[in-house]
């Protein structure tokens, strides 16, 4: 007989629910308005590294809210917050289910630093470690690995790398992965970095490499940074957050370059959301905005190992 | 043989790396932040028995390795390598070295049934049953009065292995033995 039966059980679904209850009763309180928008689009974003879903129809299953969510704001909507499904293509493990889960949410006037407070006061009754500890990517770099990625050239971080991997025996990894090529060493050495870190953890301060949809700024060392943050909780990546960037010609440039990227690595080439960037050029309020990863927040509140037992039904039992 | 890309990598395949067959012990999907996507992979080499960490791309692949695990019967040895024959009524044959044989070798007893990993055909790896039974060709005399009350003794079985016996053991018994850690269970018969 097939196996029709759900990865939870009866008590997950609960907590399941439990957890969308909380979320939705945090969010009234402090007068931010639950919005849905689509997740069929006719587009969709043009990171380097992820793939999206598309249908026979033409249309893109969506890989965040974040573009309609940001022509809300545009338009006036003041905060918002959204329970979302999110789809990604090839993204298959313990951690990572295909169909998932995000709570994203923005706030008009806040930077990323406000937005990493609420974020505490959201969690700390849902999860031990909270308040998590501030963490710039440099610190954590220079802190697990010996080398500071942002006052280093790349070759320094190659060796750093080199040097981390000869303890299991895999430094020919290093070149293998990352060509040497300083995007993709930022992202092995992030993820190495990462791995075993204990507790709860705010990464900020990102390299303007990765500033993805953050705004540029100088840290306290005048090196430039992305506004760029993720929560961080035993290893395991919660949440990624920026203070967001407005300027609609630096956004239309980072798209290019983005696709420039997608091309080189013979991806599926989205259009470019020009919908977005009208209502960028119109004016998005000053603010900073999150995505938070339901799944494993309930995955870590119930002490399972995968995803597999959180979800009703995961990738195994569709 | 058919290559694996990382997705399809589960506990279980059998790839080849480095020119070595070997066995995926985990995979584990890796995403850092926006960035492209590992997969860490925990792999036993098949030859030396030794377990390899490897970082891979997402959506590489590896080839897979003509490796199968097939019960067979063991006959004997002509004193450089150790012979088994199918059970699968083919009485096909295969000659194993005695680095492939390895530590099975102190539990080698004729028409005793083993798992004997074939890589092209070739054993790689025999492995003997968790509990064999084997004579006691050797052991002291036990003392008097000592019965159940702890006490060991080694005894030499019928393949050479020694085990720490009860000293009720005698010369001649049958015993049972978890071939894992080498321990005794019980005597087989009286």
């Amino acid at each position: 007989m097939a196996d029709w039966r759900p990865g939870t059980d009866v008590a997950t679904l609960k907590r399941r629910a439990e957890l969308l209850a909380s979320v939705r009763t945090f969010f009234s309180g402090r007068n931010v308005l639950e919005v849905d928008t689509p997740i069929l689009g006719a587009t969709a974003g043009s990171d380097p590294a992820i793939d999206c879903l598309r249908t026979d129809a033409g249309l893109v299953l969506q890989s965040s809210p974040e573009f309609f969510m940001k022509r809300l704001l545009a338009a006036g909507s003041g905060p918002i917050y959204q329970i979302a499904r999110a789809f990604r293509a090839e993204e298959a493990g313990r951690l990572h289910n295909p169909e998932f889960l995000l709570l994203e949410w923005y706030r008009p006037g806040f930077d990323d630093f406000a937005l990493m407070a609420e974020m505490d006061a959201l969690l700390a009754p849902l999860l031990d470690g909270f308040p998590a500890r501030r963490m710039r990517f440099r610190d954590l770099l220079a802190d697990r690995l010996g080398v500071d990625p942002l006052a280093e050239p790349s070759a320094a971080l190659l060796l750093a790398l080199g040097r981390h991997f000869q303890q299991s025996g895999r430094e020919a990894d290093v070149l293998a992965l990352t060509g040497g090529e300083r995007t993709a060493l930022l992202d092995l050495a992030y993820a190495e970095a990462l791995e075993g870190l204990a507790g709860a953890s705010f990464i900020h301060d990102f390299p303007p490499e990765q500033a993805a949809l953050a705004r540029l700024r100088s840290d306290a060392q005048g090196a430039t940074v992305a506004a760029r943050f993720e929560l961080v909780v035993d290893g395991i990546e919660l949440a990624n957050g920026y203070h967001e960037l407005l300027d609609a010609a630096e956004q239309r440039r980072r798209f290019e370059v983005d696709l420039e990227h997608r091309k080189a690595s013979g991806r599926w080439l989205p259009a470019l959301d020009e919908r977005l960037l009208a209502a960028l050029e119109q004016g998005l309020p000053d603010c900073a905005g999150v995505a938070l990863g339901l799944d494993r927040v309930l995955m870590l509140m119930t002490g399972a190992n995968d995803l597999d037992a959180v979800l009703p039904f995961g990738r195994h039992r569709l | 043989m058919a290559t694996f890309a990382t997705n399809e990598f589960r506990s279980g395949l059998k790839v080849m790396l480095d020119g070595d067959p070997c066995n995926i012990l985990e995979n584990e999907f890796v995403k850092p932040g926006k960035g492209q996507a590992f997969n860490r992979v925990r792999l036993r080499n098949l030859k030396t028995g030794r377990v390899w960490e490897r970082t891979f791309k997402s959506g590489e692949s590896l080839p897979g390795a003509d490796v199968m695990e097939v019960d067979m019967e063991y006959l004997y040895s002509d004193g450089e390598f150790y012979h088994f024959m199918k059970t699968d009524g083919s009485f096909e044959q295969v000659a194993a070295s005695a680095e492939a044989v390895g530590e099975a070798k102190q539990w080698l007893k004729e028409q005793e049934i083993y798992m004997v990993t074939l890589w092209n055909d070739a054993p790689l790896l025999v492995a003997a049953p968790n509990f064999i039974e084997l004579e006691v060709v050797q052991t002291d005399p036990g003392l008097k009065g000592d019965t159940a009350q702890g006490g060991t003794k080694p005894a030499t079985l019928s393949t050479g292995a020694v085990v720490k016996v009860p000293l009720f053991v005698n010369q001649g018994d049958i015993l049972r033995v978890d071939t894992r850690t080498s321990e005794y269970q019980s005597r087989a018969k009286g």
